[in-house]
């Protein structure tokens, strides 16, 4: 019983010994490159939590990171590397967009129809990988990553053609839009809308999905053990398809988030979001668990847009923000390292009792 | 008398639990000590502490004389202590003088001296008789050349002090035998051996004292030639066990399985099984005979459905099973023991409950709906648990933690509780101590008492002996003859399983006089 309180412990403590080492070094990189770190972590801290207003923009920020993260995750855990989340998030962002634009029905019907169009279209783009990887043994990486290309460049085309040469689509029709005043007054005018609950609700459904579900219970057990699930009379290939679908349309939905919330529409892209690779690592930081993806989500969202802030009061050049960023995350993400490290205490202390 | 190393009153906890109690063991310089104990009974904790990957909390070691603080490998290779490792820490795909120097390579002007250390593994490899060719690839060597690969890793390094952690393990009986020469020879030389088995006849064979430890406590030391498998087996376990598989008559009825004319193909085209008939009824124990490789996995996978059959026919209650898909077979009827437990058996990050469920998840009350109960399963995970002796923390601890000998278990009482008419039973005990050998038969033979049909498939002559009703002989793909256990020998049935006819092998018996002693065990 001590040992799993204090793996517990340790549990907990490795991100926060992580977050504090990353901006560790990272005020070491603000010194260096001659800027205030103090001043610069202010501005950081103001632009998370500073007033309701950068809340409100905070918590909108990390719900797709939400999204892209429960994809990711939920293809780990039954033994696949998703990483074309980018791609699905895409085309989920271009088809929620579309039919939030195209056509004109009651809020009721129009939003989760947008909504569903966007999961479709990005379990589509999973369903691709999903098969090819059933039935020819194609590895899901490499498929997944072209995949991303594809999703990209079509989608910008679409936007193209369907604007007429535009660069981007119609706003979305307010019927179909996740944009909430409420919301919105209540955070000083931000821009927050409905998806958070979305994406919250997507936890719910990914955590109900692996731990209540008959096909739960087979896609983890195919993740685990793709030989004995075999044996146990499970397809193994229809479980790979079903995790790719399943995981694409939770992408799918993260596209949603800025269809229909952040942007209200699509405009041409000039590279990728980054949010569907983002996704990976706050899957990572969340253990690939559902509650742990809110947490990986809430680090990314925060970071991402709290250091906007550091430019405008703080004087410091987007370029090191980004470098301060990616430090944070990179000790995040090296946790193994400060886990052998604690674990390796916890022996000389036992030791030196 | 000269001890190289003491372990006195060495102990280990983690946590709450003392995986070792206040054990001691005391090697004699030049003898092979064996080291006794069921599965999880602490054996490989105290060689771990010996070796410096787990500080004792308790206890001291003295290597020649002196005490010392063993606190990480280095230390005890420093020592002059060597552990031949059961898993092999080997890189397959460089040579074996590679292997050997791998990790402190000697170089000249930058470059790795291949040459001169071939050449030193090479003496060393005729000084002590084991024959290991220094360019060979490691992917080419057979596993007992691999091992012997290990040996003269640590010998190469100094050591005069062997650890061997279950050596034995996945070795053929020949393989076996010159292993036993090759430690005879160690100790020849000066090398002291400390052996890890739960094997007896091994120790009997090669060991001059044994250190006996239960559930983490030391029970004594005995003399080799002063003792008997017997004694050995009651001291390990705390308890007699039978040897000698207690049953009563078969008393079969109509037919379960019925294979006829079947024929698999490997993916390579060449046929694996050729024309292989055989059947098997209720209420018997039919064992299936032979050298590994000689259709054994093919015929399993075909009557799980795990494999393609290319011609010939499959019953199981007369229902015609041929290229039916897994599930479909074992709603049919069948239960299974796969051979190989991890690969097939559990999913080893599954918790013990949902390993239980494995083959039922699918159906009430397990399921409904869509929706797992998870209630239900891990209720009846309990019962398992209870009724076949699943030692484990609870229903919410992986499979992974579990020792083979439980995690055998789970498997065996998944299936049994399933209630199926034709239970394959593949390789049941490998790797188990006598304990559970000893419960697994008992089930076995419980089933066929019930009125199932019971398939078992095994290397071990001793098991397919003691257990069976009827033997098949399998060879190169085929039945080459059914022999009841009362009436052949070890002898006869080896003839067979190497190709014979039986009256062909009934014949050489008789030539050679050899009248086959009547079979005995261990």
């Amino acid at each position: 019983m001590i040992n799993i309180m204090s793996n517990k412990m340790i549990n907990i403590l490795v991100p926060v010994i992580s977050i504090i080492l990353g901006l560790l070094v990272g005020a070491v990189v603000m010194l260096i490159s001659g800027y205030d770190p103090v001043a610069g972590y202010t501005a950081l801290w103001d632009g998370i939590f500073g007033d309701s207003y950068v809340i409100g923009e905070t918590i909108r920020q990390i719900s797709p990171y939400i999204l892209a993260g429960l994809a990711v995750a939920f293809a780990f855990r039954t033994g696949l590397f998703n990483i074309g989340v980018e791609g699905q998030l895409i085309v989920g962002w271009f088809a929620a967009a579309y039919v939030g634009m195209a056509f004109e029905l009651p809020k009721i019907i129009h939003l989760p129809l947008a909504l569903i169009a966007a999961a479709v279209a990005g379990a589509l783009w999973g369903l691709i990988p999903g098969i090819l990887k059933a039935k020819l043994h194609v590895h899901e990486v490499i498929v997944t990553i072209m995949m991303n290309y594809i999703a990209l460049h079509v989608v910008n085309a679409l936007i193209k053609t369907i604007s007429g040469g535009g660069f981007k689509l119609d706003r979305v029709q307010p019927t179909a839009s996740l944009r909430s005043d409420f919301l919105s007054n209540l955070t000083d005018f931000s821009t927050l809308h409905y998806g958070i609950f979305v994406a919250l609700a997507m936890v719910v459904v990914m955590w109900f999905i692996l731990e209540k579900t008959k096909s739960g219970f087979e896609l983890k057990s195919v993740g685990f053990n793709e030989n004995a699930s075999q044996y146990a009379g499970m397809s193994v290939n229809k479980n790979i398809v079903m995790a790719m679908v399943i995981s694409g349309a939770f992408a799918g939905l993260g596209g949603a988030m800025e269809a229909l919330g952040t942007f209200g529409t699509i405009s041409s892209m000039g590279g990728f979001t980054g949010i569907g690779f983002d996704g990976i690592a706050v899957a990572l930081l969340g253990a690939n668990t559902p509650l742990g993806v809110i947490f990986g989500a809430t680090l990314f969202g925060s970071l991402k847009y709290g250091a906007n802030n550091m430019p405008n009061a703080a004087g410091i050049p987007i370029e090191i923000v980004s470098i301060i960023i990616a430090l944070v995350i990179f000790f995040v993400a090296s946790g193994y390292i400060i886990r052998i490290g604690l674990v390796r205490l916890r022996k000389n202390k036992k030791e030196a009792k | 008398m000269e001890y190289v190393i003491e372990m006195l009153d060495v102990s280990k906890k983690f946590g709450t639990f003392y995986a070792n109690d206040r054990i001691t063991l005391q090697l004699e310089k030049g003898e092979i000590h064996a080291l006794l104990g069921e599965n999880g009974a602490g054996k490989s904790t105290l060689m771990n502490v010996l070796f410096g990957l787990y500080q004792p909390d308790g206890g001291e070691i003295r290597v020649r004389g002196e005490n010392v603080a063993i606190t990480d490998p280095n230390i005890a290779n420093d020592l002059g202590i060597g552990m031949v490792h059961q898993h092999f820490m080997l890189v397959e795909n460089l040579t074996v003088t590679e292997n050997i120097i791998l990790g402190s390579e000697p170089t000249k002007l930058g470059m790795i001296n291949i040459k001169d250390s071939a050449k030193k593994v090479a003496e060393i490899s005729k000084m002590y008789g084991l024959d290991v060719d220094p360019y060979a690839k490691v992917e080419d060597i057979s596993v007992g050349m691999q091992q012997r690969v290990e040996i003269l890793k640590t010998l190469y390094r100094g050591a005069d002090i062997l650890i061997f952690d279950e050596p034995t393990a996945s070795l053929t009986p020949q393989e076996i035998e010159e292993l036993m020469n090759i430690m005879r020879k160690l100790v020849a030389e000066g090398k002291s051996i400390i052996l890890i088995t739960h094997k007896l006849q091994e120790i009997m064979n090669v060991s001059d004292k044994v250190t006996v430890i239960r559930k983490g406590k030391g029970i004594g030391t005995v003399i080799t030639k002063e003792t008997n498998p017997e004694e050995l087996a009651t001291l390990m376990v705390g308890r007699q066990v039978t040897f000698k598989t207690e049953k009563g008559p078969s008393q079969p009825t109509e037919e379960v399985l019925k294979i006829e004319n079947l024929v698999v193909n490997d993916y390579r085209g060449v046929a694996k099984l050729k024309e292989l008939n055989l059947s098997v009824r209720r209420g018997e124990i039919v064992g299936i005979a032979g050298i590994d490789g000689n259709g054994q996995s093919e015929l399993i996978e075909a009557i799980t459905g795990l494999t393609k059959v290319k011609s010939g026919k499959i019953y199981i209650n007369s229902i015609d099973v041929t290229n039916k898909k897994p599930r479909k077979i074992t709603e049919t009827g069948l239960g299974h023991i796969p051979q190989d437990r991890h690969k097939h058996g559990v999913v080893l990050d599954f918790t013990v409950g949902y390993n239980a469920a494995l083959q039922s998840y699918y159906h009430e009350p397990y399921s409904k709906g869509g929706i797992m109960n998870y209630k239900v399963v891990n209720k009846e995970a309990t019962e398992l648990i209870k009724e076949f002796d699943v030692r484990t923390q609870g229903v919410h601890e992986l499979a992974r933690a579990l020792s083979g000998g439980n995690q055998q278990k789970l498997i065996i009482g998944r299936e049994i509780l399933r209630n199926p008419d034709l239970l394959i039973a593949a390789l049941p005990t490998r790797g188990l101590d006598v304990g559970a050998i000893e419960f697994i038969h008992k089930r076995l033979i419980e089933q066929r008492d019930s009125g199932k049909a019971v398939l078992l498939i095994t290397f071990e002559l001793d098991e397919v002996m003691n257990v069976s009703d009827r033997i098949a002989v399998i060879h190169d793909g085929a039945i080459v003859g059914t022999v009841i256990p009362q009436e052949t020998t070890e002898q006869a049935l080896g003839l067979m399983m190497a190709g014979h006819s039986k009256r062909a092998a009934d014949k050489k018996m008789v030539d050679t006089g050899k009248d086959g002693d009547k079979h005995h065990v261990e």
